[in-house]
């Protein structure tokens, strides 16, 4: 391990100075789930680590235009005491919920999950579900981007040198909508996804779904917006038969590999098995809203 | 470039200077000497590591010192009053909750913590708030036994 500086600035002006003027490599350091095991392992070195968890426009949870703009450094542990964020999107939270033990939560953060850049990262279905988008500030000022576009293959990112998600946004639920995100993993706890599933979906009076978002992880090199997927429910009353071309449609988005956890032809399967769990729980919230 | 860290520590003030790479684990037993906080993986999952950083369990390997620059820690050395035991440590013993120890430390912070949450944890509750703490021994059987009896000892 080289590191040889540590900053912790109080703005997002500095920080982004901060990773300007850097010679050679610099880490944002949010939580350190990932950073600091990487740095163990000696798959990351950099010079500098910048700490963004004393930047309080990082570091808090703000109502915005119906849905909330959840700061880059809020932990799952501060997610998951926000009743109001809870109740209007569970399933983001149950998602960022998965992560690690409460020792993890305390500290692990959805933009650290999401900037990780892991196929598996269990936040990220659920948020790109949601339509969710990130604030992205840079040496060239503040810039929009969805949370699909952010990682572009494993361990890689959309993001240029010196840029720091500062926030992300998600927008206000539909009234009739609902939320849910279910992974399968060999164990029943403490484990990496083998398939990961994201599913928003909104009813009209009629039970009619009239829009949805299906979004499957640990499936292809980033996580898929799978659009056949939301078809496949959309002006159905979701029932039986569009569960099962849901199922269809999620298995035939896959582009998986073969590891220990699972083969190509089993995450394939599972990847129709857990879409419609998920899609069954989300139409359950969007019933009951 | 080696900068100053200054925290309490079981109460005690105290100050280093490290390497700004340097872990909490290794600040607290390589500076502080404080051997009882174990390290028993490399990828943050075995929570033999578990330390109290202003009151909650964290894993002091997933922590740089210098993140908890002014917290206050509490390390497993700092349960026992001088030859009594804490009534988790207790429960541990009498319940045969360890073999090796090597897991303990870190089992009996992170029970201690729960307790705090939670003063009368269910066994399921339990087995879910241990999911960040691995034990090669035990089984976890009679861990689980050890805090549903240290739970009842610590509500007095
Ligand atoms: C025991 C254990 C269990 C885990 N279980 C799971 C699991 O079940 N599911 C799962 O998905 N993950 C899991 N993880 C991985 C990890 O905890 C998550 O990915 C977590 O969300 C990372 O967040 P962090 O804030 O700790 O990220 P950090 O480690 O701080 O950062 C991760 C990466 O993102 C970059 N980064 C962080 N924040 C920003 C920002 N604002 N702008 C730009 N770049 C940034 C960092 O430079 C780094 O490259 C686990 C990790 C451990 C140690
Ligand atoms: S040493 Fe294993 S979790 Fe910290
Ligand atoms: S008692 Fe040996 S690892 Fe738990």
């Amino acid at each position: 391990m080289n590191t040889s500086q540590y900053e912790a600035p109080g703005s997002v002006d500095e920080a982004v100075a901060l990773l300007a003027n850097a010679k050679g490599n610099a880490r944002v350091l949010a939580g350190g789930t990932d950073l600091l095991v990487q740095i163990r392992m000696g798959m990351a070195d950099p010079a500098l680590i910048v700490d963004i968890k004393k930047i309080s426009e990082m570091t808090t949870v703000t109502a915005e235009n119906g849905g909330f703009r959840i700061g880059a450094a809020v932990s799952g542990a501060e997610l998951n005491e926000n009743a109001a964020v809870k109740s209007m999107w569970p399933g983001i939270v149950e998602a960022m919920d998965l992560i690690g033990s409460t020792q993890i939560q305390g500290r692990c953060t959805l933009a650290g999950n999401l900037c990780n850049a892991s196929p598996a990262a269990d936040s990220v279905p659920a948020m790109i579900a949601a339509d969710m988008t990130c604030t992205i500030a840079g040496p060239n000022g503040r810039r929009e981007a969805s949370v699909g576009s952010i990682a572009t293959s494993p361990g890689k990112t959309s993001l240029a040198d010196g840029e720091i998600v500062v926030s992300l946004f998600v927008p206000a639920q539909n009234a009739t909508g609902g939320d849910a995100y279910l992974r399968f993993i060999p164990r029943t706890e403490m484990d990496i996804a083998v398939v990961g599933v994201g599913v928003n979906l909104t009813l009209d009076g009629n039970g009619v779904c009239t829009a949805a978002r299906v979004s499957l992880g640990a499936v292809a090199p980033t996580a898929l917006l799978v659009d056949d997927a939301a078809k496949a429910l959309i002006g159905t009353k979701v029932d039986d038969a569009a569960m099962d071309n849901l199922a269809a449609a999620a298995s035939a988005a896959c582009n998986p590999i073969n590891d220990k956890r699972g083969t190509i032809e089993f995450r394939t399967k599972v990847a129709g098995v857990i879409a419609r769990r998920t899609a069954a729980i989300a139409l359950e919230r969007a019933r009951s809203n | 470039m080696p900068i100053t860290v200054s925290m309490t520590v079981n109460g005690k003030a105290v100050t280093g200077e490290i390497e700004p790479r340097t872990l909490l684990v290794q600040f607290i037993r390589e500076n502080l000497k404080l051997t009882g906080t174990h390290v028993g993986c490399d990828t943050s999952q075995c929570g033999a590591c578990v330390v109290h950083i202003d009151g909650t369990s964290v894993k002091s390997c997933t922590t740089l010192a210098v993140q908890v620059d002014g917290a206050d820690v509490h390390t497993i050395e700092s349960l026992a009053d001088g030859d009594t035991l804490h009534p988790m440590q207790e429960a541990f013993r009498e319940n045969h909750g360890l073999q090796c120890g090597f897991c303990t430390p870190g089992m009996v912070m992170s029970a201690v913590d729960l307790v705090k949450e939670n003063p009368d944890p269910s066994e399921q509750e339990i087995r879910e708030w241990l999911e960040g703490n691995l034990c090669r021994c035990t089984g976890y059987h009679n861990i689980v036994k050890s805090i549903k009896a240290g739970a009842a000892a610590m509500r007095g």
